[in-house]
């Protein structure tokens, strides 16, 4: 849901936010009107009150992960993990995390990309927002929807009793699921989303929340 | 200079975050231990200390540009930059900015690679710090100082989490003050 339309109608923050980014023409390629947020970024005033919105609206959620994308991404979810008193799960390129990581494919335009997290960066049933800077057919969040693990808890314990019993049955364990981190991703946020989400509250099953549209030349 | 040896000697918040920081051995590769600042990022109130400090310190320093370096700089200088009330500056890999760009080189270990920064992301003569998790040989940052002085911009100071012992005897970096928080965990 866009947020003018949920509670934060004509509020002058928005226009702000809008006004601060800036629209590059056929970048990175020919037909796309790329959304640049470094405009926003380097306003003070108005990445404060990007800030201050999602953090407004996340502090009484009870929620203790917010995932940023990189590198984007990773420019917003800090600042409000730190405000709602959170932590701070980068999701990023592969190779880039070291230790061992659990990754999700998705679609681009023309090919696949993939995004990695750490085993047991979050804890079973933890409440999670995913943070990016934009979101545009949702692939990259819907990447890192699954990579959180929106399993139901339902699910869960049936995949640990299933495992159980190969185990003691078979003796082998499927722990394909549990290898999933099983948090709960309770909202989707981005700064900038395309007009045509506003038909599509939902992506992945999962609430979207969008402060303002691309902005046209 | 270290935080320790510049009127934080003793700060318990130092301690805690040497200890939220964990080592892998041998990423990317045989040799390195590795330090994965993301063990510190998850725990909010270590990364909220590594702010305060950062902030405490630069909070007066009349400093109006922050700019943080691809990728991990993201997670720590936008945070420091609201917390002084001042712009902050994406520096970023090749082709990743949309505009006119500026570039620097820097050496690697084994080849190169380079970093652009937008043209005029800041004014002439503005003051300007370098935000980064950790400075080894400084190959991105004196790049990093570069860009901004290109720019026009007074680079006042080059902060990062980690820094490696050898650099408290080299208190510049490219004759810019260098400060960091912690030596690397072993």
């Amino acid at each position: 849901m866009f947020a003018a339309e949920n509670g934060l109608k004509g509020d002058p923050r928005l226009k702000a936010i809008s006004d601060a980014i800036t629209v590059v023409p056929h970048f990175p390629k020919p037909g796309i009107m790329f959304q640049d947020i470094t405009t926003l970024v380097s306003n003070h005033k108005v990445f404060k009150h990007t800030v201050e919105i999602f953090v407004d609206r996340y502090r009484d959620m009870d929620i203790s992960v917010v995932a940023g994308v990189e590198a984007r991404g990773f420019m917003f979810a800090p600042s409000i993990a730190l405000g709602i008193g959170a932590k701070f799960i980068p999701l990023r390129k592969p190779g880039k995390l070291p230790g061992e990581v659990i990754s999700e494919a998705y679609e681009l335009e023309y090919g696949k990309d993939r995004l990695e997290m750490h085993v047991g960066a979050v804890k079973p049933g933890e409440r999670a927002l995913v943070i990016d800077d934009l979101v545009a057919t949702g692939g990259t969040l819907s990447a890192a929807i699954r990579l959180l693990g929106e399993l139901p808890n339902l699910c869960l314990r049936l995949h640990i009793v299933y495992d159980l019993l190969l185990q003691t049955y078979c003796g082998y364990c499927d722990s394909g699921w549990l290898e999933r981190n099983g948090a709960e991703v309770v909202e989707c946020a981005c700064v900038i989303g395309l007009p045509e989400l506003k038909e599509r509250r939902l992506l992945n099953g999962k609430p979207l929340y969008v402060l303002v549209e691309p902005r046209e030349l």
